[in-house]
């Protein structure tokens, strides 16, 4: 049997891609796909060999022939579709991107004062080179296959940059939304998002799908927090269950900045995301949340790592999952200490809820700490739902679906308390409702 | 009303009720008494409908009813309601919200129409009102926090609000002292009417003071061995429940 080996046909791609490029090949963004390329070819894509990968095994998603659409043409087609993941009584900026291209047509731009810029990737590239070229590929370092070829094949997605004291109000909503009858789509978003000095910003990234299509979505955040800065991170994860998702988001936190991150996945048939922040001042402050429910045979796999490389920071982290029928949930978390990190205060916990037998959960909270003077604190449960309380409520007329539903929105209710924005916390609501619905 | 015919019921292979029988009819109110052990809460469990009982045999008919073939929740929809020994804390839910859900489930069940946020706000000022439930407890999160006399009450507030025609309290009195006593038997006489019937299960009389009932039932070794009128529980608190049981085996023996 021919047999291209995916990695192969990646390279293959790559090299079709860089000929359609004329000019553009000798720029340093192509100076730096064509590192990452190589890069990619000397790794490939993790297998479980590699211990960040142990538990979530990639070959599903490398058995299709996915293909890349550089064309919007359509993108009529997915207006009321995109009416259903707006978040509803919010007035937002909005960014679309239709099967990993920005589509112009259905984004809301406002005109922007202050110097905030906010639009594609790819024009901005072009626009802005000096502010592109001094933060594109400086925080997501290579270090696995997926974050190579994201990388190698970098062209679009979103670029949000706030310039100094510039407190952005309205929140802007990264809306990507996959599905093309017939094909499998490959999307590779790159976004990079820059804050000034003590700035302000509320973002939401969005995934989504529209036909039944195995479609793979392999993104790359970079996230640049500028001192004293305030980033409010929200990633909403409503994919079809045969769609694969791969993602890595790479904050890095320069003095006294606050970055916030909430990750809501009900969607997705293989969802890897890798959350990181680099505490890269004194005085940082992280916040990580993440709520996952799975049914059927949806694998949800998080892994973070938050990164104290210096004194007095804090960094306080609650990931809490709902697995049911076979569905499969993997948790780790890293917390590192540097030498260098005195008075850190690092909180660790995550939660989970098995409501069937064949549903799994591996979860691996991980402390790295090489300072002596931190508080740091870290735990991790696999329950079932209270017999008792589900009993409690039934007894006083409430159904049994019912009950199990409530009691799990009270066990993720905490994920949500801190959230200001009343309409994306009710949409966050809403969406934990809608999944619980269909699974008990 | 409710009628259990010799009921025999197991929990993991172990004997506990030995062949009850009781006829509850309307506006009555039953006390069953028995010493720790006696299967007294195990009785009160398996007509609400809790699992992990078996019944090996008997049946339990509520107004016409097979009550062993209904779900708890169609066996609260229906009038049965169990005041909990240990009510259960349910972090992140409301008071409000859970009662307006099961409230709802109720009203559903029975083809009546739902109730809105406003109407639901209205009728539980009057249920608050008649039973002098503190408000701030209704906006907390189900019995989380609350102290043993507050999750006591909460459950007499649940009765006012979910008005079921047969009230069951599982030793409603134990941990109250006697100020959260007299506000629970207040809120149960409150409560009682010619349209239901309350069966209260303890220990001691104490709480009989206050709920007067009409009829008292001895329950010991899974069998109710002794039924009387309310002078049969001062006769208990008086001689302890050895006297009924040595009455007992000498019937036996003779």
């Amino acid at each position: 049997m021919n047999f291209t080996k995916p990695k192969e046909k990646y390279i293959n791609n790559f090299n079709e891609f860089e000929k359609s490029l004329n000019g553009e090949a000798d720029s340093l963004l192509h100076r730096i796909r064509k590192n990452a390329i190589e890069a990619f070819d000397r790794m490939d894509f993790p297998t479980l060999k590699n211990e960040d990968w142990k538990y979530t095994s990639v070959s599903p998603i490398l058995e299709n022939n996915y293909v890349s659409k550089k064309d919007t043409a359509g993108s009529e087609s997915f207006k009321a579709k995109i009416e259903d993941h707006l978040i509803k009584g919010l007035d937002v900026i909005l960014l679309v991107f239709i099967n990993g291209s920005y589509s112009k047509e259905l984004s809301r731009i406002p005109d922007l004062s202050g110097g905030v810029k906010i639009g594609s990737f790819a024009e901005s590239a072009r626009k802005d080179p000096a502010l592109f070229n001094e933060h594109f590929a400086k925080y997501a370092r290579l270090e696995n296959g997926f974050i190579a070829l994201n990388t190698a094949f970098a062209q679009d997605g979103a670029f949000i940059y706030i310039p100094d004291n510039y407190v952005l109000e309205t929140p802007v909503h990264i809306l990507n939304i996959s599905g093309t009858r017939g094909a499998n789509i490959l999307s590779q978003p790159r976004n990079l998002i820059i804050t000034g000095k003590s700035s302000r910003l509320c973002m939401i990234e969005s995934y989504h799908s529209t036909e039944n299509e195995t479609n793979f979505t392999n993104v790359v955040t970079e996230i640049s927090a500028g001192e004293n800065s305030n980033i409010e991170f929200y990633k909403i994860q409503d994919e079809s269950s045969r769609a694969y998702h791969v993602s890595k988001t790479q904050a890095e936190q320069k003095k006294n900045s606050k970055f916030t991150s909430y990750t809501v996945t009900t969607g997705g048939g293989l969802v890897r995301n890798d959350l990181n922040t680099l505490l890269n001042a004194e005085g940082c402050e992280s916040h990580f949340f993440g709520i996952y429910i799975g049914d059927g045979k949806q694998h949800i796999d998080n892994h973070t790592m938050i990164d104290h490389a210096k004194p007095r920071c804090l960094s306080n982290e609650l990931y809490k999952g709902v697995m049911d029928d076979g569905s499969r949930a993997v948790f780790n978390g890293k917390v590192f200490v540097r030498p260098d990190a005195q008075k850190t205060n690092a909180y660790q916990s995550n939660k989970n809820i098995l409501l069937s037998k064949e549903a799994h959960v591996d979860t691996k909270p991980q402390l790295e700490i090489y300072a002596d003077d931190v508080r740091c604190t870290h735990g991790a449960t696999v329950g079932q739902l209270d017999e008792e309380s589900v009993f409690y409520l039934r007894s006083r007329g409430i159904s049994k679906e019912n009950a199990v539903s409530v009691l799990i929105r009270a066990f993720a209710n905490d994920i949500f308390e801190e959230i200001k924005t009343e309409q994306l916390k009710e949409h966050l609501n809403n969406m934990i409702f809608r999944k619980l619905k269909e699974i008990v | 009303m409710l009628k259990v015919k010799d009921l025999y019921v197991s929990v993991e292979n172990k004997e506990i009720l030995r062949g009850v029988n009781l006829e509850i009819n309307l506006n009555e109110v039953h006390a069953i008494m028995g010493p720790n052990g006696s299967g007294k809460s195990t009785l009160a469990n398996v007509i609400a409908g809790k699992e992990g009982y078996t019944v090996t045999s008997g049946e339990i008919i509520y107004e016409g009813k097979n009550l062993l073939e209904m779900s708890p929740e169609d066996r609260a929809r229906e009038g049965v309601f169990l005041a909990f020994q240990y009510p259960v804390e349910i972090p992140g839910v409301s008071n409000a919200t859970f009662l307006r859900t099961a409230l709802n489930e109720i009203r559903k069940y029975k083809g009546e129409k739902e109730m809105d946020a406003r109407e639901f706000l209205a009728y539980m000022r009057d249920k608050m009102k008649t039973i002098e439930m503190d408000e701030t407890l209704i906006n907390r999160p189900v019995n989380h926090g609350f102290s043993g006399g507050e999750k006591k009450k909460n459950e007499i507030f649940q009765l006012a609000m979910l008005q079921p025609k047969l009230a069951m309290l599982d030793e409603t009195d134990s941990g109250l002292d006697i100020d959260a006593l007299k506000i629970v038997a207040h809120g149960v006489n409150k409560f009682h009417n010619m349209n239901n019937s309350v069966v209260v299960v303890t220990h001691y009389q104490r709480l009989l003071n206050y709920i007067v009932p009409d009829f008292v039932h001895v329950l010991i070794d899974g069998k109710i061995v002794k039924s009387g009128g309310k002078e049969l529980a001062l006769e208990l608190e008086e001689k302890g429940y050895d006297w009924v049981r040595d009455e007992e085996s000498v019937k036996e023996t003779l």
